[in-house]
């Protein structure tokens, strides 16, 4: 059975129960108990229409629980009679899913839980697996966040830009546990880029799929991260990668910039070059002004600082590094590139070493520690 | 999403401020301790930021190896000079910010006289994920 069809499905189930009438809460309980079921019974007896499928046996499931629970029996008044919603419809009913999920009340976490089961169509064990907490932590978390937009209403139209962040955080969460976040992240991106016409959604889709399209290059056989200067380009999917620089193109076009869309045209460049000593990085420097234009982010200036040391030298490089805050996150990496890229290697495999007693992640410090293994053999040599 | 860990010493850590031994309370004492601390890790169920939490005993000794075809080398216990691990909680919260928070209300926890211990607590980040996105 495809799972991923299954799952696309679920924002528009959802979207039908809300507008019959159903509150958000139980509605989104309802449709799990759909899924689950449709996991269940699918391979062996597949519908003819799956989607009706999903719409019956959720308001099915939604009505017993309303009927079962006497508190709560006003709902009942709404059940019979709401005519069913077009294709036009399913598309609005998608987009404010979205936006409810990615509510600006919710905690970035919550926001992410929330998203992934309501209009991911994830179980909250799958969601507990991939974020690597028990499932009782995250079923928490998830009916807190329901609670927290219970009041908020379901028919405004949110802000694009809060959603967005939502799935870069999901994306940037990587590769491991037995979900595919990366993957999630891109086919929820895919969905919200096809519901509402903005050039930064389509920015986001275009950055995630050139940086899905090098996920294959990213890591060595043991599991060691590979810088992309280093990585087999031919490893690069350039399907994706052409896919996204179609997006970028598209959204680039209608001259709204934003920082999805400039991140994704960096990312574009890279894989443009054909090899790693072609890249034009005079034009991604430019990019990276504008970029620090948009965001005034420090973090831009510290990447900046490495596009300007490999566009006009390494000492160009370190006059940019040198107008930053020290105690920015990755500085002393940066630091420590540039001064290898300087031939100041012993200064480099000190810098490198700093580096990985500092560094924020697993890979990233074996990473470090390996530049400094690698410098410190040579000058032993 | 960060996960942190807090970390209980036997020993190590610095002198609490109300720093008298766990035998010397009393009964009730024990109880609302025991109390305070169930009840702190329930609220961050609650909150969706529990993770795990774990006690260890004060016994222990250290394990290596000894070459092909013999068996590891002990040692211990533990000398008296000795940091020694009493237990952990694991959360995973949204800032560093709320981790201190969370580890200063646990350190709140009442020890002798009903009195919060103030005891010091070793605050950890883990090494988080790889971001996807790093140019």
């Amino acid at each position: 059975m495809d799972e991923t069809l299954l799952r696309n499905l679920t924002p528009g189930v959802l979207g039908i129960l809300v507008r019959r009438g159903a509150d958000f809460a139980a509605a989104e309980d309802a449709v799990q108990d759909a899924l689950v079921e449709a996991v269940r019974t699918w391979p062996s007896d597949p519908p003819r229409d799956p989607r009706g499928w999903l719409v019956t046996v959720a308001w099915r499931r939604f009505l017993d629980a309303a009927r079962s629970d006497t508190a709560r029996r006003r709902r009942e008044d709404l059940v019979d009679g709401e005519p069913e919603p077009g294709p036009a419809a399913a598309v609005d009913d998608t987009l404010r899913l979205y936006f409810l999920c990615a509510h600006p009340s919710l905690t970035p976490a919550s926001a992410v839980a929330l998203t992934l089961r309501a209009v991911g169509g994830l179980t909250t064990r799958q969601i507990a697996r991939a974020y690597l907490v028990p499932e009782a932590t995250m079923a928490q978390r998830i009916s807190r966040a329901k609670r927290t937009v219970a009041d908020a209403r379901f028919d405004r139209p949110g802000d694009v830009a809060t959603v967005l962040r939502v799935l870069y955080l999901v994306f940037n969460e990587g590769y491991s546990g037995d979900v595919d976040l990366a993957a999630e992240a891109l086919r929820l991106t895919r969905g919200l880029a096809a519901a509402v016409d903005h050039p930064e959604a389509a920015g986001l889709l275009a950055l995630m799929l050139i940086h899905h399209a090098r996920r294959a290059a990213r890591t060595a056989p043991d599991g060691a991260l590979v810088p992309l200067a280093e990585q087999d380009r031919s490893l690069w999917d350039t399907r994706a990668i052409a896919e996204g620089v179609g997006i970028l193109q598209g959204a680039l076009a209608r001259d709204r910039p934003g920082e999805f869309q400039v991140q994704a045209a960096i990312a574009a460049l890279h894989a443009d070059a054909p090899t790693a000593g072609e890249t034009d990085w005079v034009q991604i420097v430019e990019w990276y002004d504008e970029l620090v234009r948009l965001t005034g982010s420090p973090v831009v200036r510290l990447n900046r600082a490495v596009a300007v040391g490999e566009a006009d030298g390494p000492r160009a490089g370190l006059a940019a590094l040198a107008e930053l805050d020290a105690a920015l996150p990755r500085y002393t990496a940066v630091a420590a590139y540039l001064h290898e890229r300087d031939g100041r290697e012993e200064e480099a495999a000190r810098l490198y070493a700093e580096a990985a007693r500092g560094a924020a992640d697993l890979a990233e410090r074996d990473h470090l520690t390996r530049r400094a293994a690698r410098i410190n053999a040579r000058l032993r040599g | 999403m960060a996960k942190y860990l807090l970390l209980k010493h036997y020993r190590g850590a610095p002198a609490a401020v109300n720093d008298v031994p766990m035998d010397r309370w009393t009964p009730e004492e024990i109880s609302a301790h025991v109390r305070y601390m169930n009840d702190f890790a329930a609220r961050l169920e609650e909150s969706g930021e529990y993770v795990d939490s774990q006690a260890l005993s004060p016994e222990g000794m250290f394990v290596r190896y000894d070459g092909e075809g013999r068996p590891p080398v002990t040692d211990g216990p533990f000398p008296e000079t000795k940091d020694v691990i009493a237990g952990w909680m694991v959360i995973d919260v949204d800032s560093e910010e709320r981790a201190v928070e969370l580890a200063g209300e646990l350190s709140a926890a009442p020890g002798a006289g009903g009195r919060p211990i103030h005891e010091w607590l070793e605050l950890r980040p883990f090494l988080g994920a790889h971001p996807t996105v790093e140019e």
